[in-house]
C-alpha cells in the first residue's frame, strides 16, 4: 500500500487538475446522472475559480489560527503563563464539542455573511486542535532535555526556539493537519452563508434535484480534502519523521 | 525582608472581570424591535431593567469581578460567579418583560452583545473555578445536572417567555420537539449501527495485522470526505434505488432525508470505533494475555474477561468522540432533509433570524457538551486500573 | 513424572529446539540454563503446549499431553513468568482465584486457598487481597505471581525466568521462598534461567542447552566435576568450580569426630560458607553443631580441601 500511495496521490491530482481546467470534457460521464436535460457539469459559475476560493479561504483561515494558537500554546505553557493553562486545557475539551455548523451559524449574526463569518468560524474553530496539540508537545518535552539546554547556558527563549519547538513540531503539524481537513468540511457549508466556495456547487445540485451537480461539488472537495491531509503527512514525515516519539 | 503578601493578584480572573465591567457599562444589554423584521434599538441595563433588578445584577457582577480578581478560594469563586451567572440572566428576562407592552405578541427582545460577552466572562470565570476545584466524575455529571435542569426549570416556568428566543420557540414548539427527538434518534441510531459492526471489525484488525493498513486507510479516506460531499455522492444511489425498487421507496429509502444521513454517520462513526478499538487492544499487557494463555483461558474467554475490559476506557472514548462528532453532524444533515435542530439554523441563516439560528444552535451545544461530559465521566469512574 | 521424548521446534530453516529428550522426576526441581536463543524458553512453552511441537511429544504421568485441547491442559500446570502478567484490572485476590474459578471451584474452597497462598507468601490478607497490583512493589508482584500459578494445586509448575525482573537483594531472597515452597506443596518445578548461580542454587538437576540442543542434564554436582562440553565447563565457569563445588555441599559430611575451640558452625551451612569463616577467623578448625544445638564433631581447612578437589 506504501509504494502504490505516491503513485496513487500523483494520479488524483492529476485527475482533480483535469476535471477543474477542462470540465466540459467529464461531461458525458455526468451526463446520465442528470434529469430533463439538464446541464451536466456545473455552469454557474467557473469550477477552477470556486475551488481556489474555497481553498483560499481554509488556508486563510489556516495560517492565522496556526500563528494565534502556536502563540497561545507557548504562552500558556511558559512560567508565567501557568494561572492560564488549565482554563485553556478545559476550553480545549468543551471547544470541540461544539459543532463547526453551530460556531458558524453564530458568527452570521455577529458580522453578517458572505466571507467573513465563514473565516471567523474556521479561524476559531481551527484554533482549538492546533492550540491543544502545541500543548500537549510543549508539555511532553523531557525535563531532563530542558535542564541539559539550560545547563548549557541557553537562554529560556533559545531553548524554545531550538530545543522545545523543534521536539513539538511533529504534533503541532499534526494538529494543523486535522484543523485543515475539518475546515474544508467547513467552508462548505460556508456556501450557506454566502461565502465563495464548492459548497455552491453541491447546494444548488440540493436545491434543483441535479444529482450530477452533487457529485461534482462532493468529488472535488472530497479529493481536496484527501490531498490536503496526504500532503500534510508527507510534509510531516520528510521533515520531523526521527523526531516522532511513538 | 518579612513583607508576606496577602492579596495576591490574579491575572485571569483580572482579565475576566475587566471583560465583565466593560460589557456591563459600555455594551447594550438588550436590543428591542418593534416587530421581527424592522432594526431594534440597543438599550444598556439601566435602561432595559427597572432600577432595584438593575442595582442587583451590577452588585452581583462587581462581587464576583472582585472575587475573581482577589480571592483564590475555588468555591467562593464559583459561587459568585455563579450567583452572578444567574442574576444576569434573570435581569435579561426581567428586561424582556419590562419592555414588552401588555398583552403584545408581536415585540421582540432580544439580549445585546453586552448580555453575551458578560454571560461568557461569567461563565468562564465559573468554568475556571470549576477546573481549579478539580473535580471527580460523579461531581462533574452532578454539576452538570445542576446547570441544565435549573436552566430548564427557568425555561419551562415562563421566565424566559418575552426574550425573543422564547418567541420563537413557542411558534415553533411542537415542530422543536420533534426536530430534537429526531436528531437524538439520528445521532444515537447511527452511533448503535456503527458500534456493533466496528467492535468486531477492530477486533479483526487487532488479530490480523495485514488487514489493519488497509481498513484504517480506507475508514481514514472516508473521514476526510467532508458531510456535506458524502451526503451528497451517497443521493445518487439512494435515488436511483428508490426509482427501481418501489419497495424501497416505501420503506422511507429515498435521495433525500434520512436514508443517506443515517449512511453518512453510519460510515462517519466507524474510524474512530474501529482505530480506537485496535489501539485500546494493542495497550492491553501482552504479559497479562500470555499470562491468561498460560493458565487455559481459551482466546474467547482471554477477548472477553481480559483483553475488552482492559481496552474498554480507550474504546469508549472512540464512542465520546463519535457521539461529539455525530451530533454535530445531524445538524449539517438538515440541508439534505434529514431533520434535527439543523433546520433550525438554516431557516434562521436563510431569514436572518438570530433567534431561529439560536433556537437550533444553543439545543446542538448543550447536546454535545453533555455527552462529552457524561461520557467521559464514565470512562474516568469505570478506570480501576488508575493509581 | 514427565518425559520429554525427541522434541524438537523449527521454524522455518532454523531449529530452535533441536531432538531434546529428558525425564524429569515428580517432586523434584529441574533447572534448564542456557543464554538467550538457546531455545530454553520455547523447551518449557512446549510442555504446556503454548508452543506446539514441530515433532516429538511430552508425556505427562504416562499421558501424551497433545492428547487433550491445550488449554484444559494448561489448567493443570502452573506457569509463572518474568513480567508476571497479573491482570490490572483484578485484585490481588480475583487474580490468584483465576484458575480455581476456570475449573469452577466452590466460592468458600477459593477463597480459602486465597488466604491460604497469601499467608504462604507473606502477603497478610486482610491487608493485601483487594490491593490492585499497581499499589504493589515489584517483590510483592512477583510473589503474587507465583501464587496464581499455584492455586488450582497443579503437580507441575513451569516458570520462565521468574526472579529476572528483580534486584539482587529482593532476588535471593525471593530464591528462598521459592524453595520453601517447592519442600510444602512438593510440586515438581521446571525453571529456566540464564543465571547459572540461581541454577546451581535451585536445581536437584540441571539441564544445560546451547543452540536447540541439551548438552548434559545431571545433577549439579557431576556438571561441576564432570562437564560433557567444554560449553558447560565454561557456563559453569572453570575459575571458580571448586568452590561451587563446596556450596553444593554441607558441613555434616566433612564434619569428623573431636572439638575445637570458637563459636562452632551449624552443620547444615555449605563447605564454602565454612571455608570463608575460617579464613575470616584465621584458624585451622572449629566445632560443629547440628539443628538442635548440639555438638555433632569438628571440621578442619584440610577436610574441607578435600571436597573441593577434582574428582
Amino acid at each position: 500500500m506504501a509504494r502504490v500511495a505516491p503513485y496513487l496521490r500523483i494520479a488524483a491530482l492529476a485527475l482533480l487538475l483535469a476535471f477543474l481546467l477542462q470540465p466540459q470534457r467529464f461531461a458525458p460521464l455526468f451526463a446520465p446522472l442528470t434529469q430533463y436535460g439538464a446541464p451536466a457539469i456545473y455552469d454557474q459559475g467557473n469550477l477552477l475559480e470556486l475551488t481556489l476560493a474555497h481553498l483560499g479561504t481554509v488556508l486563510l483561515a489556516a495560517v492565522a489560527s496556526t500563528i494565534v494558537a502556536v502563540a497561545l500554546g507557548i504562552g500558556v505553557t511558559r512560567q508565567s503563563g501557568t494561572e492560564f493553562l488549565p482554563l485553556s486545557r478545559t476550553l480545549v475539551n468543551v471547544g470541540q464539542t461544539f459543532p463547526p455548523v453551530a460556531v458558524l451559524a453564530l458568527a452570521v449574526p455577529l458580522v453578517g455573511f458572505g466571507e467573513k463569518p465563514t473565516l471567523i468560524a474556521l479561524f476559531a474553530y481551527g484554533l482549538l486542535p492546533i492550540f491543544e496539540n502545541t500543548i500537549v508537545g510543549l508539555k511532553s518535552c523531557p525535563s531532563a532535555l530542558l535542564e541539559a539546554a539550560s545547563g548549557m547556558g541557553l537562554s529560556n527563549w533559545q531553548r524554545l526556539r531550538s530545543v522545545e519547538l523543534p521536539l513539538a513540531m511533529p504534533m503541532i503539524l499534526e494538529g494543523v493537519r486535522l484543523s485543515l481537513v475539518i475546515n474544508v468540511g467547513t467552508a462548505t457549508i460556508g456556501s450557506t452563508v454566502a461565502a465563495k466556495g464548492l459548497g455552491e456547487v453541491i447546494i444548488a445540485g440540493l436545491l434543483s434535484n441535479n444529482t450530477a451537480f452533487i457529485l461534482q461539488g462532493g468529488l472535488v472537495t472530497g479529493l481536496m480534502a484527501i490531498l490536503l491531509y496526504d500532503a500534510m503527512a508527507v510534509l510531516e514525515r520528510r521533515h520531523f519523521g526521527a523526531l516522532r516519539v511513538d | 525582608m518579612n513583607v508576606s503578601r496577602r492579596t495576591k493578584f490574579d491575572r485571569l480572573g483580572a482579565l475576566l472581570a475587566l471583560f465583565a465591567l466593560i460589557a456591563l457599562v459600555f455594551m447594550p444589554f438588550v436590543v428591542a424591535k418593534a416587530n421581527r423584521i424592522v432594526p431594534g434599538t440597543s438599550l444598556g441595563l439601566l435602561a432595559a431593567v427597572p432600577l432595584p433588578t438593575a442595582i442587583g445584577a451590577i452588585a452581583a457582577v462587581l462581587v464576583a469581578a472582585c472575587i475573581a480578581v482577589f480571592v483564590a478560594s475555588p468555591g467562593l469563586r464559583l459561587a459568585s460567579a455563579t450567583l452572578a451567572v444567574v442574576i444576569v440572566s434573570l435581569a435579561v428576562a426581567a428586561a424582556g418583560s419590562a419592555l414588552t407592552p401588555l398583552g403584545n405578541k408581536v415585540v421582540r427582545i432580544a439580549p445585546g452583545s453586552g448580555f453575551w460577552l458578560l454571560l461568557c466572562s461569567l461563565g468562564l470565570m465559573a468554568t475556571d473555578a470549576i477546573t481549579r476545584l478539580r473535580p471527580g466524575p460523579l461531581l462533574r455529571v452532578v454539576l452538570l445536572l445542576a446547570f441544565v435542569g435549573i436552566a430548564l426549570a427557568a425555561f419551562a416556568h415562563g421566565t424566559f417567555d418575552h426574550l425573543s428566543v422564547m418567541r420563537e420557540y413557542a411558534v415553533n414548539a411542537t415542530r422543536f420537539s420533534h426536530e430534537i427527538a429526531q436528531h437524538l434518534w439520528l445521532a444515537l441510531g447511527s452511533l448503535g449501527t456503527a458500534v456493533v459492526v466496528a467492535l468486531p471489525l477492530g477486533v479483526l484488525c487487532h488479530r490480523v495485522p495485514r488487514l489493519r493498513g488497509a481498513v484504517l486507510g480506507t475508514l481514514n479516506l472516508i473521514q476526510t470526505i467532508p458531510a456535506i460531499a458524502l451526503f451528497g455522492i451517497l443521493m445518487a444511489p439512494l435515488a436511483a434505488l428508490a426509482a427501481a425498487y418501489p419497495l424501497a421507496a416505501a420503506l422511507g429509502i429515498r435521495g433525500i432525508g434520512t436514508a443517506p444521513a443515517i449512511i453518512a454517520l453510519f460510515l462517519y462513526s466507524l474510524l474512530p470505533v474501529v482505530a480506537n478499538t485496535v489501539l485500546g487492544l494493542r495497550r492491553v499487557s501482552p504479559a497479562a494475555v500470555e499470562a491468561a494463555r498460560g493458565m487455559g483461558m481459551t482466546p474467547a474467554q482471554i477477548l472477553k474477561s481480559i483483553e475488552l475490559p482492559l481496552a474498554l476506557p480507550v474504546i469508549l472514548t472512540g464512542i465520546r468522540i463519535v457521539l461529539v462528532q455525530n451530533i454535530g453532524l445531524v445538524a449539517i444533515a438538515a440541508l439534505i432533509g434529514a431533520g434535527g435542530l439543523g433546520t433550525f439554523i438554516f431557516q434562521g441563516i436563510g431569514q436572518t433570524a438570530i433567534d431561529l439560528v439560536l433556537l437550533g444552535a444553543v439545543p446542538t451545544v448543550t447536546l454535545a457538551f453533555s455527552a462529552a461530559v457524561l461520557l467521559d465521566a464514565l470512562i474516568e469512574a469505570m478506570d480501576r486500573t488508575r493509581p | 513424572m514427565i518425559s520429554i521424548e525427541n522434541l524438537s521446534k523449527q521454524y522455518g530453516t532454523a531449529r530452535v529446539v533441536d531432538d531434546v529428550s529428558m525425564t524429569i522426576d515428580p517432586h523434584t526441581m529441574t533447572v534448564i540454563v542456557g543464554t538467550s536463543g538457546s531455545g530454553k524458553s520455547t523447551l518449557l512453552r512446549m510442555i504446556n503446549r503454548l508452543v506446539e511441537p514441530t515433532s516429538g511429544r511430552v508425556l505427562i504421568d504416562g499421558a501424551d499431553t497433545a492428547g487433550e485441547p491445550a488449554h484444559l491442559l494448561r489448567r493443570r500446570i502452573g506457569y509463572a513468568i518474568q513480567s508476571h502478567g497479573l491482570f490490572p484490572h483484578r485484585t490481588v485476590a480475583e487474580n490468584i482465584a483465576t484458575v480455581p474459578e476456570l475449573l469452577r471451584w466452590e466460592r468458600a474452597r477459593i477463597r480459602g486457598r486465597v488466604e491460604e497462598l497469601l499467608t504462604v507468601f507473606q502477603l497478610d490478607p486482610a491487608t493485601y487481597a483487594d490491593k490492585f497490583p499497581h499499589q504493589l512493589s515489584g517483590g510483592q508482584q512477583q510473589r503474587v505471581g507465583v501464587a496464581r500459578a499455584l492455586a488450582a494445586e497443579p503437580n507441575v509448575l513451569l516458570m520462565d525466568e521468574p526472579f529476572g525482573a528483580l534486584d539482587p537483594i529482593i532476588r535471593g531472597k525471593a530464591q528462598e521462598d521459592l524453595l520453601d515452597i517447592h519442600r510444602r506443596y512438593g510440586t515438581t518445578v521446571i525453571l529456566v534461567t540464564h543465571d547459572m548461580d540461581e541454577a546451581f542454587r535451585l536445581g536437584d538437576r540441571i539441564a544445560v542447552m546451547s543452540a536447540g540442543k541439551v548438552l548434559q542434564y545431571d545433577r549439579p554436582a557431576v556438571l561441576l566435576t564432570q562437564p560433557a562440553d567444554p560449553f558447560v565447563a565454561r557456563m559453569t565457569g572453570s575459575a571458580d568450580r571448586a568452590l561451587k563445588l563446596l556450596s553444593l555441599t554441607t558441613v555434616s559430611e566433612a564434619t569428623k569426630p573431636g572439638t575445637a575451640p570458637g563459636p562452632p558452625i551449624p552443620e547444615s551451612a555449605s563447605l564454602r560458607d565454612a571455608l570463608s569463616e575460617l579464613m575470616w577467623r584465621g584458624t585451622e578448625s572449629a566445632g560443629v553443631i547440628d539443628a538442635s544445638g548440639q555438638p555433632a564433631g569438628c571440621v578442619t581447612i584440610e577436610a574441607i580441601l578435600a571436597h573441593g578437589r577434582a574428582h
